[in-house]
């Protein structure tokens, strides 16, 4: 029945050859393809061609549009294939536009055929789709505009802002509109061997194909942009594949801070070794044991302490003790008899502890900095205190005896050995005489350095001596506790 | 101070581009819609996808201008390039240079907008004024209607804090490390606690806005891309499992759109009490895995777990969702042609748009292993787990060699690992 009318319109065995005004008119397409599905002009019978294309092929064929007969039915076409096609007709493919016919006619029959995703047809569009909709989203981020200032002289100019982009597919006319909505009040042009946009804030004109010498060489701004793009990248991490695949060289010639890949590259492993040298990171695995511990101490030049003319003093005292006492680092006797806490404050330290009752060959004690750091007047070696950065960097050693010993309760002495348990400097007179949790479970008591004592005088010498027995006292209590 | 006021606005963007490096997001999606199309003089427009305009070598994407205001910082956090120990050159921008600067890149089309970060200086009130000036000229002086990501600092005050989700389009809070101990350790200046009330005071300000917006048409936005957290991975001891613990609580209780994981990488003057080394990349690659698994593939944060080593660590050779499967092998082979979306999201090799292809072709025909093999990247990895009318694994999935024979080969790794 239907075949009996379609032959009033169509003569049998007719060859047609559409011809495209446009590249991207997909416009022009679904007129023609409306008409010649309601003349049931099957896909073989059809050639599509698009401007510049080979239309010569087909000199026989019928080149006027078909007229459907006035009862033809409507043709179907539903959303999801509208959507795909849009876009797919922009693609390069020669064979773009026999394509959407041959879904499109096959739709008529199998109105839900594009859901069917492992047909070969639709499994195309949507690969055409796909490229289109990339080729897209790349021009929207790698266009690159450059500046053209006014003339001097021409008050009524306007900035210029000038793009050369090259894109794969017929997009730009697509994608004017993302373009004007972002840079309305700009006046700029978009320059492609297609054609080209320009927009002076209130229409959009189009121009002929144009060349890479038709657009500006250069902008000032790019110095900076390159500046930023070399300074964001982490030359720790190089990932060139990740790159390459979301930026492909073929983009690179029109983008400015490209330039700049293989030097960055280059760059970057021996960078990270620099960075790591200048980090003083070469700590390898934990020493596991004391011994371990004071090999590695002496062997220690990672801040400039390890390298005066001195020896490093090893903690001593029992493997297991349950109080740790720290002090700052070892003055000079110290450093001569390789022992902690052997020099005057030593020796005070050990009046005190006497006083409260605690053992100190029962505790463990030793120094936050494991070198004695000094400056040299005459025949003295006058004691300077260590740097954050110079506890910051010995601090391994002291978390690694702590690891060991796993002392209950440490007591730290002055503001160095608070600053090496705790990471950050505190005041002693706000800390002192409350337990502050470590994260291993023990806790940390603070206390001023016996040398402090030592500097003072009279009533403020007793009144800190008073404060210090008070803190030790504290600490043998707290100990008891903690033992029970 | 006096030396830096001859820095020029290049080595400024240098030394503050480069100090912004290690916050990994870079993101501009999903925010509202926006336009300058029939504005006075306004520029910009944010479409909800987000736009990388670059790639660095590292393979991350460049999207915003990503800088730090000043890197002079008050704190001291072991893990930072810019903490007050650390002897890295300093520098610091005015709001307005930072204004003109993005302008100048976003009218060139080089960004998506502004990602404005800063070390704290003064107090963290100031810190946070400056940064909310910056993105008040841009917002009010030059109708600026790109994307503007704001780090928010949790010790400043939440009026301004507030103000900073006026006009961005996103904010963020750093919760820094996946554990509290550890955050004690390394960045002893900083509180999770505050942390965590100010990304709930956030959330807070976040379902106010949504829901006065209902009712409102022009009730004020309140930071439309939500707000984001990041965590470095590999500074402290916390293991894969812990990571994807402490995720999955934030994304529950601050509803955040991203938790963002960053390797800890070698930083130039380092402390001491860092570890050593720094972890694998991989290992971040695995995190991210596990967290699309939470977020789009139905999986638990517990069932993550599950898929951990006996250090509590992902496998590094094989993808989590992989590792999963090999561990509940029982649950395996799926018939493709009957299993439910849930039970094909688990099969390893099938993702999320695999899976909707395989649902809607199998209204149309009995899928066969060549079907398959059409919808999907690798059959190969498929077809151990799935069962088609023409295949079905033979005690595949029985087999000890199984992960060896999946997991990918040395070469490929390298590639994510240099």
């Amino acid at each position: 029945m239907r075949e009996a009318r379609s032959l009033e319109n169509v003569r049998l065995g007719t060859y047609y050859v559409v011809q495209l005004p446009e590249p991207d008119d997909f416009g022009f397409w679904r007129e023609r393809a409306r008409a010649l599905v309601q003349c049931e002009v099957p896909p073989d019978r059809i050639a599509w061609v698009e401007p510049g294309g080979n239309g010569d092929l087909f000199s026989h064929g019928e080149r006027r549009a078909p007229v459907p007969p006035p009862d033809a039915r409507a043709v179907r076409a539903n959303k999801r294939f509208m959507a795909l096609a849009k876009n797919a007709a922009l693609h390069s493919d020669p064979d773009r536009f026999a394509l959407l016919y041959r879904l499109l006619w096959r739709i008529q029959s199998n109105p839900r055929m594009m859901e069917d995703k492992a047909d070969a047809d639709v499994r195309r569009i949507e690969e055409l789709d796909k490229a289109v909709r990339r080729d897209s989203h790349k021009m929207h981020a790698f266009v690159r505009f450059r500046l053209v200032e006014p003339e001097e002289g021409d008050d009524d100019a306007q900035e210029h802002y000038v793009a050369w982009f090259e894109p794969e597919h017929h997009i730009l006319r697509a994608n004017a509109g993302f373009f004007m909505r972002r840079f309305s009040n700009m006046h700029w042009s978009i320059l492609t061997p297609q054609g080209s946009l320009h927009w002076d804030t209130e229409t959009m004109r189009e121009g002929p194909p144009a060349q890479r010498g038709d657009a500006p060489g250069g902008d000032p701004m790019e110095e900076l942009w390159r500046s930023y793009y070399a300074s964001i990248f982490n030359p720790a991490r190089l990932k060139i594949g990740a790159m390459l695949k979301e930026m492909p060289r073929k983009y690179w010639k029109n983008m400015p801070e490209a330039a700049l890949i293989p030097e960055l590259v280059a760059g970057a492993q021996k960078r990270e070794s620099a960075m790591v040298e200048a980090g003083t990171l070469e700590f390898e695995e934990r020493p596991e044991t004391l011994e371990a511990i004071d090999k590695a101490i002496h062997a220690c030049r990672k801040c400039p302490i390890g390298e005066l003319d001195n020896s490093a003093v090893m903690g001593e005292g029992p493997r297991d003790a349950d109080l740790m006492i720290v002090g700052e680092q070892p003055g000079d006797q110290e450093d001569l008899a390789g022992r902690p806490f052997v020099g005057p404050a030593g020796q005070l330290l050990d009046v005190h502890l006497e006083k409260v009752g605690i053992d100190r060959r029962a505790a463990y004690v030793t120094n936050t900095v494991k070198h004695f750091k000094y400056v040299q007047r005459g025949k003295r070696r006058l004691h300077q205190s260590p740097g954050a950065k110079e506890i910051d960097t010995c601090r391994w050693w002291i978390e690694s005896e702590r690891a060991i010993v796993q002392p209950k309760l440490i007591l730290a002495m002055g503001a160095s050995a608070a600053r090496g348990m705790l990471g950050k400097t505190v005041s002693i007179s706000k800390v002192r005489g409350e337990p502050i949790p470590l994260e291993d479970g023990s806790e940390l008591w603070v206390t001023a350095h016996p040398s402090y004592l030592l500097r003072l005088d009279g009533p403020a010498r007793e009144e800190q001596a008073r404060l210090f027995d008070a803190d030790l006292a504290a600490v043998k209590e707290r100990l008891e506790e903690l033992a029970r | 101070m006096e030396r830096m006021a001859s820095h020029t606005v290049l080595q400024k963007l240098e030394i503050l581009a480069d100090a912004a490096k290690y916050d990994a997001s870079c993101a501009s999606s999903g925010t509202a819609k926006k336009s300058s199309l029939g504005s006075e003089k306004g520029i910009g427009s944010t479409e909800g996808m987000g736009i990388c305009h670059a790639y660095a070598p590292d393979g991350r994407c460049i999207s915003l201008l990503k800088i730090l205001l000043t890197n002079h910082c008050v704190f001291d956090c072991h893990y930072c390039v810019n903490r007050k120990s650390s002897n890295v050159q300093r520098a610091r921008f005015t709001p307005q240079e930072v204004v003109d600067l993005t302008l100048a890149f976003y009218r060139r089309n080089y960004i998506e907008g502004l990602f404005l970060s800063s070390g704290i200086v003064k107090s963290s009130n100031h810190t946070m004024e400056q940064i909310v000036e910056v993105a008040r000229i841009l917002r009010e002086e030059h109708d600026f209607r790109g994307y503007i990501h704001l780090k928010t600092i949790p010790e400043a005050d939440a009026e301004i804090v507030h103000q900073a989700g006026l006009y961005a389009d996103r904010v963020s809070i750093n919760v820094e490390l996946p554990t509290d101990a550890g955050l004690t350790r390394l960045a002893p200046d900083k509180d999770a606690r505050q942390i965590e009330g100010a990304m709930g005071k956030v959330k807070d300000d976040l379902s106010e806005a949504k829901d006065a917006q209902k009712r409102f048409r022009h009730a004020p936005r309140f930071a439309p891309a939500g707000q984001s957290t990041q965590m470095i991975v590999g500074a402290d001891a916390a293991t894969d499992a812990d990571i994807v613990g402490k995720a999955s609580r934030l994304y529950d209780n601050f509803r955040l759109r991203r938790v963002y994981y960053s390797a800890f990488s070698p930083i130039p003057d380092a402390s001491a009490v860092l570890p050593l080394k720094r972890p694998p990349l991989i290992r971040e690659h695995r995190l991210y895995q596990s967290d699309w698994l939470m977020r789009f593939y139905g999986y638990k944060p517990g069932e993550v777990m599950q898929a951990t080593e006996a250090d509590g660590n992902l496998p590094l050779d094989i993808d989590p969702k992989l590792a999963w499967a090999l561990k509940f092998r029982e649950q395996f082979p799926v018939d493709v042609n009957r299993a439910t979306k849930e039970q094909l999201l688990r099969v390893p090799g099938l993702g999320v748009k695999a899976v909707h292809k395989i649902l809607a072709s199998r209204r149309h025909r009995t899928l066969r292993l060549d079907d398959v093999a059409k919808l999907t990247l690798s059959i190969t990895k498929v077809r151990p787990f799935i069962v088609t009318t023409d295949w079905r694994p033979v005690m595949l999935t029985d087999r000890a060699d199984l992960r060896t024979m999946l997991a990918p080969k040395t070469e490929q790794l390298e590639l994510f690992a240099a």
